[in-house]
């Protein structure tokens, strides 16, 4: 290992991590942009431009808040907690390709922290440890909201960690890699060849699940505001909260990174126009996580796992089924 | 600037605008329940929700009023913080410290002290509203037989003091604004009727 890939890599993982955490930031934003044109409000207008600046004054709101850790807590488990959702949702990222490789003054530079070859079954892997996040801080929290927050997540956690797999594990089969590059370079050569097309039934089912994985508005039931108040979160206040939310808007966007490159192409080819497609379909999939929540309903933690065992796992077996008959022959 | 409002009416009066709405029975067997979910995505009731919040967004109609800087119109009747008004040729004070005001103010909130001046005409010296206390009935308007006390529509009431909602000069027309032709007459509570100048009658002198 020389010092020039210790290096590079170390670069990476810190671009990476600014980037993503002032997009978390911008993406609190766009939410309330988004939510509030669609239901004839304005969002944020008064700190900056366009209330651009609200991230920055609530940012400066979270770090200087006075950090309180609430009496009967059990407290390391309450302080690691938000912890876990923010490092493995960032820790899920070193296995996604952000970007085809480009070169930099006769440097070639890789936009992946490390090209593993179990590449997606890392990232789902430490996006589910995530879950410890809102399970342990609801456990800790000595509060029953946050403790009926931290059961459901466990709840909600079994049922689309299967469908994740199950879903995904057609595709990995027509790739034969689970590295997300080499799924990528499967569908080079246009819009023709993207996974969607002859797996659309997983892309459905992952796409649902994704919702249950980032705990957004339909399976927003980990911390549904007006049946239990803030969840998991209830007991904290000030960065350990901001961790969170950090956490959940990092997450969305590599989920998004993960849907677009498995299904939709990802960067294609590789060329500049690949890449900005790559971003456009991130752009899409964040959007819709915020389309959805002004537009739909939450439903029950029962009719979540209903849908999940009862519907959403049947047809994915039965996906798995019929792409390995079909492969077969 | 005076903004007159035109309201639109919005009492329900046709017995046909309501119905009931259509509930359809919850279903109980599994497979109910799984046609249920079929159907409804099929028939993509999802899809018009996004579809509807997307059109909103789209038609970019935003109806949030951004407060300080714009505001709504009141109505021309808005029972807001007290005025005084001034009679027009003259400048004197229409109060003529008659006391009905004060007497009929169901919060007890108006104080008043009066005295004959030099002239024998009756002085209003103090006068006085406890807005921390007014409920803005506007019975003062209604009572008050010089339209010497109105309602304006001055809405905006903090202060660092409650004692600064209680001053005379605030409510009183200054002189340079009454000069300048800019005292409105209240078309509220106790305002005159149009056409009231018919209607007078000499006072029947037989009884």
């Amino acid at each position: 290992m020389d010092v020039a890939f210790i290096i590079e890599t170390i670069a990476k993982i810190v671009v990476i991590l600014l980037i993503f955490s002032a997009l978390a930031g911008l993406g609190t934003y766009f939410e309330r942009k988004v939510l509030a044109f669609m239901q004839r409000r304005l969002g944020p207008m008064h700190v900056g431009p366009f209330g651009l600046l609200q991230v920055a004054a609530d940012g400066i709101k979270l770090f200087t808040k006075e950090d309180i850790i609430p009496q009967n807590v059990v407290k390391p488990i309450f302080k690691i907690a938000p912890v876990i959702t923010a490092a493995t949702a960032f820790m899920a990222a070193a296995a996604i390709p952000f970007w085809p490789q480009f070169t930099v003054m006769g440097y070639t530079v890789h936009p992946i922290v490390a090209d593993i070859n179990v590449g997606i079954l890392y990232v789902l892997g430490v996006m589910a440890i995530g879950l410890y996040g809102p399970l342990l801080g609801g456990m800790a929290s000595a509060n029953k909201w946050s403790l009926i927050s931290a059961a459901r997540s466990a709840a909600v956690f079994i049922s689309y960690e299967v469908i994740t797999g199950l879903a995904l594990l057609a595709p990995l089969m027509m790739v034969g890699s689970l590295s997300l590059v080499d799924i990528n370079n499967y569908q080079v050569g246009g819009i023709g060849n993207w996974i969607v097309w002859s797996q659309p039934v997983a892309f459905i089912l992952f796409w649902i699940a994704a919702f249950a994985e980032t705990g957004r508005t339909p399976f927003h039931l980990v911390a549904n505001d007006h049946e239990i108040i803030d969840g998991f979160g209830t007991e904290y206040s000030g960065m350990r909260w901001g961790l969170f939310f950090i956490g959940e808007y990092a997450n969305m966007f590599f989920i998004s990174f993960v849907i677009a490159i498995v299904f939709l192409g990802g960067f294609g080819d590789g060329t500049i126009a690949g890449a900005i497609q790559l971003i456009l379909k991130v752009a899409f999939f964040f959007f819709f996580f915020l389309w959805t929540r002004a537009a739909w309903p939450d439903v029950r933690p029962d009719q979540l796992m209903w849908l999940c065992w009862k519907v959403l796992m049947p047809i994915a077996v039965l996906n798995v089924v019929v792409t390995g008959i079909v492969m077969m022959f | 600037m005076h903004h007159e409002e035109t309201f639109t009416d919005r009492n329900v009066s046709e017995q046909s605008a309501y119905f009931y709405v259509d509930i359809e029975a919850y279903p109980t067997t599994g497979w109910d329940k799984f046609k249920q979910v079929v159907s409804r995505a099929v028939k993509g009731e999802l899809f018009v929700g996004l579809w509807v919040v997307m059109r909103e967004m789209i038609k970019f109609d935003i109806h949030t009023v951004q407060y300080p800087k714009e505001k709504l119109p009141i109505g021309p009747r808005y029972r807001a913080v007290h005025k005084l008004l001034r009679l027009w040729e003259s400048g004197y004070e229409r109060c003529i410290g008659c006391g009905l005001c004060e007497k009929i103010c169901i919060s007890d909130c108006i104080r008043m002290d009066t005295r004959i001046d030099e002239n024998s005409r009756k002085e209003v010296t103090e006068y006085s509203i406890n807005l921390g206390r007014c409920i803005f009935c506007g019975y003062c308007a209604e009572v008050c037989p010089e339209l010497a006390i109105v309602h304006g529509g001055r809405y905006e009431n903090a202060s660092e003091q409650r004692a600064h909602f209680v001053i005379k000069d605030d409510m009183l027309t200054p002189l340079d604004l009454l000069k300048a032709g800019e005292q409105n007459e209240y078309p509220g509570f106790g305002a005159i009727i149009p056409g009231s100048d018919a209607s007078v009658k000499k006072t029947p002198l037989a009884y």
